[in-house]
């Protein structure tokens, strides 16, 4: 029991997988810049990559390995990651249209997400057994989860402070109140966007670094 | 297609559009194969043959390819590249091929090749599609050498295994790690942005 937990710490904390692993950095970027866009995206990574991870674990197991197959690898996980997110796509939509509408377009991007092919790639290398490559595909997109939330509670006061640098006039009295208190100082031009985010990502990632001591 | 155009599609990869700079894509093997100079550039060939042999075949399927289903053709094009390139880097250069690991399989969702099939390869000719792909490999090619000799001379003190300081030099380990990663390709970003508005 105690191995799962530990495992379980160390792919969510030790090993994050976007801030120490560096997988699945272009979603992580790309929807932090609000918050409900960045826990729409946590949450279907977590979905399919609990249901990914299985999957894949055990395609490898029954159908690749004894067939001496591990070369095609990267083809069929990759096609199966795509059909699995085609699959949930269409479930969602049938059956649970609230979650379906919460997740929207972040589910098609997930496909192209390389967290997902990187942890079921991961299980493999590691050679997982089944419960392990279960505790790792839950464990690891909740560390991702954990970070981009994070993160985008961090860049939209970085963002904030940009904005109201640049245009007062047109903003609602709550949202004036919201960016004078949460004002961060201006961003120099050439590291707006994408250039401080990852300068903040690269803090996030050294805070993060200090639960290596921990196991 | 005429020759000046196929030159402006190659040379645009190198400058007005290189990525990861310009083109903000691909950027977990920028961050995580740009610890020593010698695995960026052997990320970078890898990537510009997967890209040159993928927009080929793109290109010369395009108008066979289903608009509706074209993403998951691409993917598979795409893989079956990486197969090959994954195969061939395990039987001649298995160092680099430990060294990158993981990453290999990975240029599969790498949002470069994807993009670059999505937005040129499927809509252009053969020629001017070849041309794209190895002006935006190479660009590719030369942002990850540069950034990996950055990481490696201030992380390790060494470039390709020759000492760049002398031996009262401290090593600047943050550059190696995790964190550096970010913070070098941040700046990186920031510094070109500089150059490119003025």
């Amino acid at each position: 029991m105690t191995h799962y937990i530990l495992l379980a710490i160390s792919a969510i904390l030790v090993n994050n997988i976007l801030l120490i692993q560096y997988l699945g950095n272009c979603p992580f970027l790309g929807t932090s810049k609000r918050m409900d866009t960045a826990t729409g995206m946590a949450m279907a990574v977590v979905f399919v990559l609990t249901m990914a991870g299985i999957v894949t674990w055990i395609l490898e197991y029954v159908f690749l390995k004894p067939f001496g197959l591990e070369y095609i690898r990267t083809i069929v996980f990759i096609l199966i990651i795509a059909a699995l997110v085609q699959f949930v796509e269409l479930f969602l939509k049938k059956s649970i249209p609230a979650l379906y509408a919460g997740l929207g377009i972040f589910l098609p991007l997930i496909t192209t997400n390389c967290a997902v092919l990187g942890v079921c790639l991961l299980n493999i290398q590691e050679e997982y057994s089944f419960l392990e490559a279960l505790v790792s595909s839950v464990a690891y997109p909740i560390g991702f989860g954990l970070a981009l939330i994070l993160f985008a509670g961090l860049r939209e006061r970085v963002l904030v402070g940009r904005v109201t640098a640049r245009r007062k006039t047109d903003l609602t009295l709550v949202e004036k109140r919201l960016r004078e208190r949460y004002t961060i100082g201006r961003v120099p031009g050439p590291l707006q966007d994408v250039a401080i985010g990852l300068v903040m990502a690269g803090f996030m990632s050294l805070a993060f670094l200090g639960f290596k001591g921990m196991i | 297609m005429s020759e000046t155009s196929l030159v402006q599609e190659f040379t645009k990869g190198l400058w007005k559009e290189i990525p990861p700079f310009r083109l903000v894509l691909g950027l977990c093997p920028t961050l995580a194969v740009t610890k020593a100079f010698e695995t960026g550039i052997g990320m970078g060939c890898a990537l510009t043959f997967v890209l040159v042999c993928s927009n080929i075949l793109v290109s010369a399927l395009r108008k066979s390819i289903p608009g509706k289903v074209r993403v998951p053709c691409f993917i598979i094009i795409i893989a079956t590249f990486v197969v090959i390139t994954e195969l061939v880097m395990q039987a001649f250069t298995y160092p680099l091929y430990l060294k990158l690991g993981i990453f290999i399989p990975l240029i599969v969702v790498n949002c470069i090749v994807l993009g670059r099939a999505e937005a040129f390869a499927s809509k252009n000719g053969i020629a001017a599609s070849i041309a794209d792909g190895l002006g935006i490999g190479i660009g590719y090619t030369i942002s990850l050498s540069v950034l990996g000799s950055i990481r490696e001379i201030f992380g390790t003190g060494t470039w390709l295994g020759h000492a760049v300081f002398g031996p009262s030099f401290q090593p600047f380990t943050f550059m190696v790690e995790a964190p550096g990663a970010f913070v070098c390709l941040g700046l990186m970003l920031g510094l070109m942005d500089l150059a490119g508005s003025k």
